[in-house]
């Protein structure tokens, strides 16, 4: 069946089982490769997008779930890399690998609309659910207060 | 990626010019989305290549080829900014090209932090050498002395004259020459990039999405696999009931993969596969899989069990691999004497990238592989010795990698695409889940040693005896191995850098029943939790402050030899008056972490300070830990100070991000890192049984020192980790009075 829905602005349909998780959907159907699989049990978040603004699992939602709403992947965050998250990310040079990382600026994206001016352990809460093996989390927080504090 | 999927295999062929007989990748699809990789050269003066690391194209870019895979350690930025810095090129006006495997680059393994200490001669040679062609090209040009022209901003000059020419502007001089095999180096202080802290050169692929990974990569009439393989390891399938996961929509087929063959090296694991026309339907249909397993020999291995028999096996005498002077006769004469056993379970690199490669094979009959690997050239054997071609016959690209730590040196996966791309007659995508990356990885060894130091009347050690045990990763390649190799003993055990007159190091038997291989600094891991967990009890035996008696047991400033104590030592390869085992290089490094971390400071109530010291891979990095154990309970890792001596570096924030992650990898060990295995298999299967370090645990702050140096450069990647998990443990100690001598503290419920 399709399922339809917004996707980084732009109307999609997929034609894919209504049970397939996001993350799969986004990935192998709808071509977006920049949500990442992790664990495929949310307990990483490196699959983390938005659905109408909230921060998702996307490899535990099914894709049903997206029908009707709108879903932003970190390739519709800025696609040129503006969005201050991202610039502060580059400035800080927060990523390793990266592979974790479009999940994680999903998350502070997440935490910085609804927080704009976050602590410590607010932080560490809101981020706690994205795993980073290479260990860049203080230069996560960094970078989150930095965005906070309007430098970036 | 997501206009390759749009596109019809005629438009693909076309495109690619496969139709043509020639040969290039998906990734290139699209400029800027992930690592730009390699794409023939016209030839002709359309550029010039001076070696195989440099091609100067006549619009005046400098194509840069990157030979190691980056994996979050930075070398697709530090290694161009070698080449660079020798060329005089602008780096605005570089392009970073990711090689394929091919022996012509020589080493590609990207292992044992070996990038930079390893090759950063010949790298800067890669520059100088295409720096003095430009300059005899130009000099030949304006039929003046080379020696009268010198090379700078991506140009060469000519001071008599007030000529210029930019490096494009060569090119056709440049091609008719031949480029010189040597050429010297710039002197230290005229380094341009070198020791500068660059930017992260994918930093806005990272950040936008567009970074491409092994998982990434995606070609037309692809299909994705799922494995389900033995739980065991070397098991074999007795039978298949495929007809549910046949029927579940999207299911292509179901294909049984050829029984693992002994010895393993990197070859096919065996299992069941599901084809299917997506990730989740090949997921769905291999649940749906009945299997009935033979275990196999390891079938019944059980991790209690078997540590119960490392414990009994370093308890008892081994082979003797160092001798200095007479322990028995030292320990017999001692005032008093300390014993300890320390233990340190399987580990998991689980990287957040599973193991992931895509793989077709060509109209020739050889086959094209993408793959998150560290280890192109190994891609090239293994596939070729799993489809029966030549290893020429096989174009390794290599992907960016979300994380390594050893695992991806492995290139099984690839394997398993490859053969897979044979059997069904269509490109194969293989996604390891976490379960499989988890279960069926090469293990980091689960260890015992056992240490024994006899004490005078001060409390100063006079004799130490250590044992190590541990199923050895030779038994990868040999499964008839039985024990610790020389390789795996030169990693923190043999290199001993303390002042104690009396030594005795043995090596002790047991059989390997996993798949072992290395994980981030491999046997430094538990040899350096021993041995600096082990300094820090005789620190206290001797009512010393542990830096003091740290610095002391270290003792006069002197070169380390183990071979002078009967050691068979390789010192990671290189010579050791290059690199040499330096107590003084120690001593300052201890000094310098302990001056950061504030040592001997006033600390709050419950809080301790621990510190270790640990050499690998060339380098010499001290750890402080400030921890405290919470109302709750749980242990709190307040901050982490690190000092490095990596001789001369190339990219300080890079090296700096390093430490910093070595930190956090080095906590996760100390905290939460175990694999056990029951029945043959592996127990765990995700970060809900496995845990890392998450935010919430991560320090207030990881500080990280670099050692002003001028000494050749030694590793990176790996130095940071080993202090770590022994300065947690030595801090909890300070902190607490307990001891602990047996990894991870997640089992002392401490978090």
């Amino acid at each position: 069946m399709a399922i339809e829905f917004s996707l980084n602005g732009k109307p999609v349909s997929l034609d894919v089982d209504a049970d397939m998780p996001l993350l799969w959907a986004l990935r192998d159907i709808a071509g977006l490769t920049g949500t990442k699989f992790g664990c495929g049990k949310a307990l990483c978040g490196a699959c983390n997008v938005h659905l109408d603004g909230q921060v998702m699992r996307s490899c535990v939602v099914p894709v049903s779930v997206a029908a009707g709403r709108n879903v932003t992947t970190i390739e519709g965050l800025a696609e040129d890399g503006s969005h201050p998250v991202q610039i502060a990310w580059r400035e800080l040079n927060v990523a390793q690998c990266g592979y974790c990382q479009p999940g994680q600026i999903m998350s502070a994206v997440a935490l910085l609309e609804r927080n704009p001016n976050p602590s410590d352990a607010d932080i560490d809460a809101a981020m706690s659910g994205n795993i980073c093996r290479c260990g860049t989390y203080t230069r996560i927080r960094e970078a989150i207060h930095k965005v906070a504090e309007g430098q970036s | 990626m997501s206009e390759l999927r749009h596109i019809s295999r005629r438009e693909f062929l076309k495109r690619t010019g496969q139709a043509g007989g020639g040969l290039v990748l998906a990734l290139s699809f699209t400029a800027g989305c992930g690592p730009k990789e390699q794409v023939p050269t016209t030839g002709g003066a359309e550029a010039v290549a001076p070696n195989v690391y440099v091609n100067i194209r006549r619009d005046g870019v400098v194509e840069i080829y990157c030979h190691r895979s980056e994996m979050g350690q930075g070398i697709r930025t530090s290694l161009p900014q070698v080449i660079a810095d020798e060329l005089e090129a602008d780096w605005d006006k570089i392009e970073l090209i990711q090689a394929l495997g091919d022996e012509k680059y020589g080493d590609q393994n990207t292992d044992g932090s070996t990038s930079i200490r390893n090759q950063f001669d010949l790298l800067r040679n890669a520059g100088a050498t295409a720096r003095e062609m430009l300059i005899a090209a130009a000099a030949a040009s304006w039929d003046v002395p080379a020696g009268e022209c010198v090379a700078r901003d991506h140009a060469v000059h000519h001071e008599g004259s007030g000529k210029s020419a930019a490096y494009g502007e060569l090119v056709d001089t440049a091609a008719e020459m031949e480029a010189p095999t040597e050429a010297a180096f710039k002197s230290r202080e005229n380094y341009r990039y070198i020791g500068k802290a660059m930017d992260t050169i994918d930093g806005l692929d990272i950040t936008t999405g567009k970074a491409i990974y092994g998982i990434d990569t995606v070609m037309p009439d692809m299909l994705y696999a799922s494995i389900e393989r033995c739980p065991a390891f070397g098991g074999t399938v007795v039978s298949v009931d495929d007809a549910a996961a046949r029927a579940v929509p999207g299911v292509v087929d179901v294909v049984r993969l050829p029984d693992p063959t002994s010895p393993l090296l990197f070859n096919l694991l065996g299992g069941v596969a599901v084809l299917a026309e997506n990730t989740w339907a090949a997921m769905q249909g291999r649940a749906a899989l009945e299997i009935e397993w033979d275990r196999g020999a390891n079938g019944a291995h059980e991790s209690g069990a078997y540590k119960e028999q490392l414990l009994k096996a370093a308890a008892a005498p081994g082979n003797a691999v160092l001798t200095r002077g007479d322990v028995d006769a030292a320990l017999e004469a001692a005032d008093a004497v300390h014993e300890a056993i320390y233990y340190a379970p399987y580990l998991s690199q689980a990287p957040m990238e599973p193991p992931a490669a895509i793989a077709r094979i060509t109209e020739d009959g050889g086959c094209e592989a993408w793959s998150c690997t560290q280890n192109p050239q190994a891609v090239q054997e293994t596939v070729a010795g799993t489809l029966g071609i030549d290893k020429k016959q096989v174009r390794a690209h290599v992907t960016l990698l979300g994380g390594g730590f050893g695992r991806k040196s492995k290139p099984d996966f690839v394997a398993e695409a490859a053969w897979l791309a044979r059997e069904s007659g269509r490109p194969i995508k293989v996604t390891w889940t976490r379960e499989d990356d988890i279960r069926h990885g090469y293990f980091h060894s689960v260890s015992a040693q056992y240490l024994k130091a006899g004490l005078d009347a001060e409390g100063n050690a006079t004799s130490w005896l250590q044992r190590s045990c541990f199923p050895s990763i030779t038994s990868t390649f040999n499964p008839a191995a039985t024990g610790p190799s020389s390789f795996e003993l030169d990693l923190g055990f043999v290199d001993n850098p303390y002042d104690i007159p009396n030594m005795r190091l043995e090596a002790c038997d047991i059989k390997a029943h996993l798949r072992i291989g290395w994980l981030r600094s491999v046997c430094n891991v538990f040899h350096a939790f021993a041995v600096c967990g082990f300094v820090d009890e005789l620190a206290y035996l001797a009512g010393e402050d542990p830096k003091d008696h740290l610095l002391k047991l270290l003792g006069d400033p002197r070169q380390i030899d183990p071979a002078a104590d009967g050691a068979e030592y390789s010192n990671y390869g290189h010579p050791l008056d290059k690199h040499p085992i330096d107590t003084a290089r120690f001593a300052a490094v201890v000094e310098k972490v302990a001056d950061m971390a504030g040592w001997g400071r006033g600390l709050p109530d419950g809080h301790g300070l621990g510190i270790a010291v640990h050499r690998s891979f060339l380098s010499i990095v001290g750890a402080v830990a400030e921890v405290s154990v919470g109302d709750d309970g749980k242990l709190v890792v307040h901050e982490i100070w690190t000092a490095i001596d990596a001789g001369t570096t190339i990219n300080p924030d890079r090296v700096k991000s390093q430490m910093e992650g070595a930190a956090t990898f080095g906590m996760s060990i100390a905290l939460h890192g175990e694999i056990t295995a029951r029945d043959g298999a592996v127990v765990e299967g995700n970060y809900d049984t496995y845990p890392v370090v998450r935010m919430s645990e991560a320090p207030q702050a990881i500080h990280a020192h670099i050692m002003e140096s001028t000494a050749p450069p030694g590793g990176v990647g790996e130095p940071g980790v080993p202090p770590v998990a022994p300065a947690i443990v030595n801090a909890y100690y300070a902190a607490t009075g307990n001891r602990v001598r047996e990894l991870p503290l997640r089992k002392a419920g401490l978090t």
